[in-house]
């Protein structure tokens, strides 16, 4: 069933089966791969992405839900808070493996679009969802605090 | 059928091919190799199976020259390094880039003897070759195989310019110097681009060994420097390919059913309600696997699909009898007192120092622990992933794999395809920990090609990855101690029972082998005059493999957690007693006391054991933690201390517990003595990930079996630690060094364990010997079994 997707400011036609979650619209029909795959049941975050600018778990959204929202992913997302998360993420090198880091990117933006100056617990409240095994978690959370500097 | 003649690859703790041997440098610029014209290039060949070395550099000892021009057409380009006349310098990486940074490490040590400028240098990831030498990236070793062969031909090839400059101005080479991308003449001030000297010097011999002279260590421009990762740029943009990423003209998608017991079978198949699933193509059967399990896939059913979700949608509507095999009465509760009970009694001898026994029944006081740890998920954020394309003729595959060589090599045996017909792409690794060194997905991959004809990419999904994976392996430990009067340890016994990682690649091995052994038990650095190191033996009945410092984790756990019970019944301070155990710093060398120590397949007299140098990070740690402070009520530090992948760490983890019996970890501190360090920033990185995924595994993690099959599944009940949990303070010390380099990856995991369960013991009275503390679904200590302090 055919539908219309707005996808980084860009309507796309995706003609997937019915209730295929936008994760694998994304990866397999759209060859966007920014958005990686961890756990399937929203455990992780690493297939986080921003539904009308919340932060949203991919594999577990159906992609025919989304007609008509604004879905932004990792290579669209753009702005203030983006640019400061991806100076600061640069700076101190965050990602080891990378793999969990489109999600954490993702959902560090969207905890600094909401809030300019998190604490500790505002980050660990906000970051929790998403799992890093490399274990970049005390990273990340410099890392957030620098980005609110550069905001 | 399958299988049965490939050679066990060595692996970590194995006798491996000699692999740090001379840099074999060729000028292979008139081959037109890779298509550069007017391009300078030279391959690092790895013949041989020793390295040079010059004065101060912290490399291997020396041997024949490491510059020697390849005679003949017949010499395989190998390694190569390229200057094009644009300026750009590229370098290929034949170690896999999995988080550790390597593409980084290498880039830095060929362009800081090259004198590139960094802007200009780029990794090319090699294909899986016999001819890049060892390419297994594992055992925590990229850095110190390749240190002194890529500082060798760096310095060859800048040494090449430098005399092309020379030649064009009609110059002294003495007073030609080169400078971040271009040579400079002294006298006049005239300037070359290495761009514009390329294809000079690519007529050039390559220089003798005695004619190259390696910078000094404060001439170094990007060793040991903090320099930026060559892989965020791209990750923060979500580009960069991960195995899972990768895309194929033309391309479908497959997951694959297992039997859920290894070796079990399938009774029957009906796939008709799956060939009804939207986007369902087919299905393949796989061949069912003989023993032993090597790098064979599982058998079982591949669902293909259009996407990935159709291929899982009809997985679950496949209609699949399962039938037992020989491990289907595998259950962990009962495993473990089976084994605990092969700890009680006396074991193989691995090691032995004195009369132990005798030295126990003398003593004035024995002690004895018992200490159980459970087998672990490696869980990489990316699960394996793998894409095959089958032309009839050639086989090509790309996948996220730690060892590309051992890769193609499993595909030839198992296929029965000539290995030159075969090419892996080693993509990036989205994490690996070990379980990424066994290609059984990759295989999985290209048997379905070969069978549908066409490019297929295979997925395992989460469940996939917890329920079939090679685990680490359980473990029960026992040891025991006698103390004198004075409270000074006069014997020491460990004995360890654990199923081998052997058994993976023999059927019914059983018995400990000397590598594993040699991960935390027959290493133990204490000086007490009775020492005796036991095994057990114990079959296996899940696939046993490699994860992130492996056995050491057990070990380590049991004799740092032991030390620290000595302590207490000597009524001792924990790290003075440690201290004395480990004795006055002199070298160890546990081949003289009985063992067969492979030693990380280093030599002992290049990578002697310093007890110094352990006492060192410990004296580190300990006063980085502030150690012997006054603490507050429910809170407590704990000390370990580890020489690993020759490396020595020690680590000090501060634990705080309410009276509930909640657990948070205010703090860590770490201090670590890698020998030569080329990038600082990244070693401090994998010391907090090597330090978290100890932690994680000793507070939750469990993969357990029941009737031969394992129970968990996901990341609901195969629990890892999240943000939340990671320490607000975490400080990592480097000690600075000028030996040779030693392995990073791994060794900040083993002492993560019993810091932080002896912490527990110093903030509650409860010891912990039974991991893990809390598993996936604990909430809380229970501080009841605690014992007064």
């Amino acid at each position: 069933m055919a539908v219309t997707l707005n996808i980084n400011g860009e309507d796309k036609q995706v003609d997937a089966a019915e209730g295929t979650p936008l994760l694998w619209v994304l990866r397999d029909h759209l060859q966007m791969t920014g958005t990686k795959f961890g756990c399937g049941v929203a455990q992780c975050g690493a297939c986080t992405v921003h539904v009308d600018g919340f932060p949203t778990r991919a594999c577990v959204t159906p992609h025919d839900a989304l007609e008509g929202a604004a879905i932004t992913t990792i290579e669209g997302k753009e702005g203030a808070a983006a640019d400061a998360i991806r100076s600061a993420w640069e700076a101190a090198d965050v990602p080891q493996c990378g793999y969990c880091q489109s999600g954490q990117i993702m959902a560090a933006v969207a905890l600094l679009e909401e809030n300019a100056s998190p604490s500790d617990d505002d980050i660990d409240n906000a970051m929790s969802g998403n799992i890093c095994r490399c274990a970049t978690y005390m990273s990340i959370r410099r890392a957030i605090k620098d980005a609110a500097t550069r905001l | 059928m399958f299988l049965e003649n490939i050679n066990v690859i060595p692996k970590q703790g194995e006798p491996a091919p000699s692999v740090s041997g001379p840099a074999v440098i060729s000028n292979l610029s008139r081959r037109g190799f890779v298509g550069l014209s007017g391009a300078l290039v030279l391959g690092v060949g790895l013949a041989g199976c020793s390295s040079g070395e010059e004065a101060e550099t912290p490399v291997a000892k020396a041997g024949p020259s490491p510059l020697t021009e390849v005679k003949g057409g017949d010499a395989t380009p190998s390694l190569w390094i390229s200057i094009a006349d644009t300026g750009a310098v590229a370098i290929t990486c034949h170690r896999s880039e999995m988080g550790q940074q390597v593409w980084t490490a290498m880039a830095q040590i060929v362009a800081d003897e090259l004198e590139a400028d960094w802007d200009d240098v780029e990794i090319v990831q090699a294909l899986g070759h016999p001819k890049y030498g060892d390419q297994n990236t594992d055992g925590s070793r990229s850095v110190r195989y390749n240190f002194h062969r890529l500082r060798v031909a760096g310095a060859a090839m800048r040494t090449m310019l430098e005399r092309a400059a020379a030649q064009q101005w009609n110059a002294n080479v003495a007073d030609c110097r080169a400078e971040l991308g271009e040579v400079l003449h002294t006298a006049s001030g005239q300037r070359a681009s290495y761009g514009e000297l390329a294809a000079a010097a690519s007529q050039l011999q390559v220089p003798a060994e005695d004619e190259i002279v390696l910078k000094t260590r404060d001439q170094w421009r990007y060793i040991n420097k903090e320099i930026p990762s060559r892989t965020v740029p791209k990750i923060i943009r979500g580009e960069g390919e991960f195995g899972i990423d990768v895309q194929r003209p033309n391309m479908v998608y497959a997951v694959v059913a297992r039997p859920p017991q290894v070796f079990g079978g399938i009774g029957t198949v009906d796939d008709s309600a799956a060939l009804e699933v939207p986007g369902v193509l087919q299905t393949v059967r796989l061949p069912d696997p003989a023993p032993p399990a090597l790098f064979q896939p599982l058998g079982g059913v591949a669902v293909i699909g259009t996407d990935t979700w159709a291929a899982i949608q009809g997985r679950n509507a496949l209609d699949v009898q399962w039938t037992d095999g020989p491990n289907a009465d595998y259950e962990s509760g009962a495993f473990e007192q089976a084994m605990m009970e092969t700890a009680r009694a006396e074991g193989a001898v691995r090691r032995n120092r004195g009369d132990t026994y005798a030295a126990l029944e003398a003593a004035e006081t024995r002690l004895a622990s018992e200490y159980y740890a459970p087998h672990l998920s490696q869980s990489p954020m990316e699960p394996p992933c793998a894409t095959a394309e089958w032309t009839g003729d050639t086989l090509e595959c790309w996948a996220c794999v730690q060892d590309p060589q051992t890769t193609r090599a499993t595909l030839a045996q198992l296929l029965g395809i000539e290995p030159d017909n075969i090419t892996v792409h080693a993509t990036w690794l989205g994490g690996a920990f070990g379980r990424k060194s066994k290609p059984d997905f990759v295989a999985e991959a290209a048997m379905i090609a070969r069978e549908i004809g066409r490019p297929v990419k295979v997925t395992w999904t989460r469940e996939d990855e917890v329920r079939h994976g090679y685990y680490h392996s359980v473990s029960a430990q026992r040891l025991e101690a006698g103390l004198d009067a004075d409270g000074n340890c006069t014997a020491f016994l460990h004995r360890t029972v654990f199923p081998p990682i052997g058994s993976t690649f023999a059927p019914g091995l059983a018995t400990p082998t000397d590598g594993e052994m040699g991960l935390g038990a027959t290493d133990t650095p204490f000086a007490t005059p009775n020492l005796r190191v036991e095994s057990g033996d114990a079959e296996a009945h899940l696939r046993i493999g490699w994860l992130r410092s492996v056995s050491n984790i057990y070990h380590v756990f049991a004799v740092q957690s032991f030390a620290a019970e000595l302590a207490v019944a000597a009524g001792r301070d924990q790290k003075d007693y440690l201290l004395e155990l480990i004795g006055e710093p002199r070298t160890l060398d546990p081949n003289a006391e009985g063992a067969t120590y492979p030693n990380y397949d280093a030599s002992i007299e290049e990578y002697p054991i310093e007890t110094g140098r352990l006492s060192n990070v410990l004296n580190i740690a300990a006063d980085m933690a502030g150690w012997g402070r006054d603490m507050p009520e429910g809170h407590g530090i704990g000390l370990a201390v580890h020489r690993s992948f020759l490396s020595y760490v020690a680590t000090a983890v501060e634990v705080a517990v309410d009276a509930d019996g909640n657990l948070t970890i205010p703090g860590v501190w770490l201090a670590v003595d890698a020998g030569t360090v080329v990038n600082p920033r990244h070693v401090r990185a994998q010391m907090e990930g090597g330090v978290i995924y100890g932690l994680s595994n000793a507070l939750y993690g469990e993969i357990s079996a029941r009737d031969g099959a394992v129970i968990q599944d996901n990341f609901p009940n195969w629990r890892v630690m999240r943000m939340e949990e990671a320490p607000r303070a975490f400080e990592v010390e480097i000690v600075e060094s000028n030996t040779a380099p030693a392995g990073v990856g791994e060794p900040g995991t083993p002492p993560a364990a019993p810091a932080l369960t002896n912490a527990i013991y110093n903030a509650t009275g409860l010891r912990i010997r039974r991991l893990p503390i809390l598993g996936p679904n604990g909430r809380r200590l229970s501080l009841g079994d605690a014992q007064e302090t």
